[in-house]
């Protein structure tokens, strides 16, 4: 009983902290690019961040599995390559939730960048700040909000992320079975305690990072 | 508007704060990036497909009884089986993109259908090694419907089914009540449900008057639900359960064992256990 609760506890906690270490940065750069950046496709480029958002999970996992899988586009050539192919393996968990969070990181990013006075920054380059130096002392920290409330989505959706781990990482128990397809499982095989133990750790670090993002948003923590 | 010295000093202080909070979380990042690193090397278990070990993917209604004849299979030949359970359709769709499975075992026939004309199971293993059953259970306190009969009453209002046109347990469903010619009269009262545990659960909360799910969901549930009829056989295709060994694994004796104890005398005893009927 207690491995069937702790087992998909750790692998959601490993996955979820991997996931959001790559969103953050990737999602910040994506998100500082889309907003200061000027370039032809940049709204194309800013839709395929966001579709994972708006296509069912479902469907997402597909077209991973389609690129990934060992006849996929590219997992092929890394088959051929390597002998190794992601599908049912923690690293595919990982790729899975990354995709499907990262537009929240991408999006609130790119908006809390935006939203930064412009004056500010002008105001650097005329003292000789460097555009790397301005971006760390002067656009990061006005941003600063905005991009923790994109941390901490991505984080929550990230731990409740199914459909697309499913396809492409499995649902195998110490393997690949994250906290939210060891619900399902339980629930479909009449395991309703193991169920309801699950789902309850989920919702409360799920509200607890909700609560603290729209603390956040309101201002009312500082640091 | 001029800044008093202590509002630059608490700005600079909050800008450090910040390059501090920042530092902290790359730091993390190092160490966790680390840790999954030492953990993969480290667990051979994390390595799928390695010897002695096996993976099964598995229509998920089929998980209490392949566990169990999986422990057995472990005892016998000391192969570790781990199971991929999920929805028929989606295991099928993650062979098809090279998934490391060594074994499928469907409910129902056509995921295997679909996978073994397109080459990506070995026909010679196929074999079907189940059979349910479709049974008309009641919540446990329900007293309106006894029979299916009871079901064009007036006095019952909602009776769960899956969908027909997504559920394989729904297309049999149909069958029976088109054959039983209850079909046109309790047409409206039909709530459709997108998986047979849905079904369940409508009837376990006393949602529904009747629902129609497979024998070996119903004995999963245990006392919460009634079954007050069974349906016969012959009013609809028959309900079976296929397995087969993946082309593509490199483990296909283990899988070719794992199959006979499945369909073994012992095997087939769990399946039993659980709800299932032996296959004819």
């Amino acid at each position: 009983m207690n491995s069937m609760i702790w087992e998909p506890l750790k692998l959601s906690l490993l996955v979820v902290t991997v996931a959001t270490l790559i969103i953050a940065t990737l999602g910040l750069a994506l998100g500082l690019l889309l907003a200061k950046g000027r370039f032809p496709g940049q709204e194309l480029l800013a839709s395929i961040f966001t579709l994972p958002l708006v296509l069912p999970p479902t469907v997402s996992g597909y077209y991973l599995i389609v690129l990934l899988g060992r006849h996929g586009l590219i997992g092929e050539s890394v088959y051929n390559l390597t002998g190794w192919t992601v599908a049912f393996t923690w690293q595919a968990a990982v790729i899975a939730a990354t995709v499907l969070a990262l537009p929240l990181m991408v999006l609130s990013s790119r908006a809390a960048i935006e939203s930064v006075n412009p004056q500010f920054e002008i105001a650097s380059y005329t003292l000789g700040k460097s555009w790397l130096a301005t971006f760390f002392l002067i656009t990061l920290p006005l941003a600063r909000r905005g991009i923790l409330a994109g941390i901490v989505l991505s984080f929550t959706r990230a731990l409740g992320e199914f459909g697309a781990t499913f396809m492409l990482a499995g649902n195998i128990p110490g393997k690949t079975q994250t906290m939210p397809l060891a619900i399902y499982e339980a629930v479909i095989s009449g395991e309703d305690k193991r169920a309801q133990i699950l789902a309850l750790i989920l919702t409360g670090v799920s509200v607890a990072a909700v609560y603290f993002t729209n603390k956040l948003s309101k201002g009312a923590i500082r640091y | 508007m001029k800044r008093t010295p202590s509002q630059y000093s608490e700005t600079r202080t909050r800008r450090r704060s910040f390059a501090a909070a920042m530092a902290a979380l790359l730091i993390l990042i190092s160490l966790t990036l680390l840790v999954p690193g030492c953990r993969h090397k480290a667990s051979p278990s994390s390595e799928p497909s390695s010897a002695n070990e096996l993976i099964v993917s598995a229509a998920v209604s089929l998980k209490n009884a392949f566990n169990e004849i999986a422990e057995l299979n472990e005892k016998r030949t000391g192969t570790k089986i781990h199971f991929n359970y999920g929805a028929s359709g989606a295991l099928e769709k993650q062979i098809e993109s090279g998934a490391p499975a060594d074994a499928f075992a469907s409910a129902g026939a056509k995921p295997m259908d679909d996978l073994a004309g397109k080459g990506f199971v070995l026909p010679a293993t196929r074999m079907d090694f189940a059979r349910n059953a479709l049974v008309l259970v009641v919540p446990a306190r329900g007293t309106t419907v006894r029979s299916f009969s009871d079901l064009s009453n007036p006095a019952v209002k909602k009776v769960a089914v899956g969908n027909p046109k997504t559920v394989p347990a729904g297309q049999y469903t149909d069958q029976t009540l088109t054959r039983l010619n209850l079909l046109p009269q309790i047409q409206s009262k039909l709530i459709l449900a997108e998986d047979v545990r849905q079904v369940l659960d409508y009837v376990v909360r006393d949602e529904v008057e009747a629902g129609i799910v497979y024998s070996s969901d119903a004995l999963s549930a245990g006392d919460k639900v009634k079954v007050v009829s069974r349906v016969a056989d012959d009013s609809h295709d028959p309900i079976l359960y296929p397995i087969a060994v993946v082309k593509e694994s490199k483990q296909q004796e283990a899988a070719r064992k794992f199959i006979e104890l499945v369909l073994s005398v012992e095997g087939q005893s769990i399946l039993i256990k659980h709800g299932f009927l032996a296959v004819k």
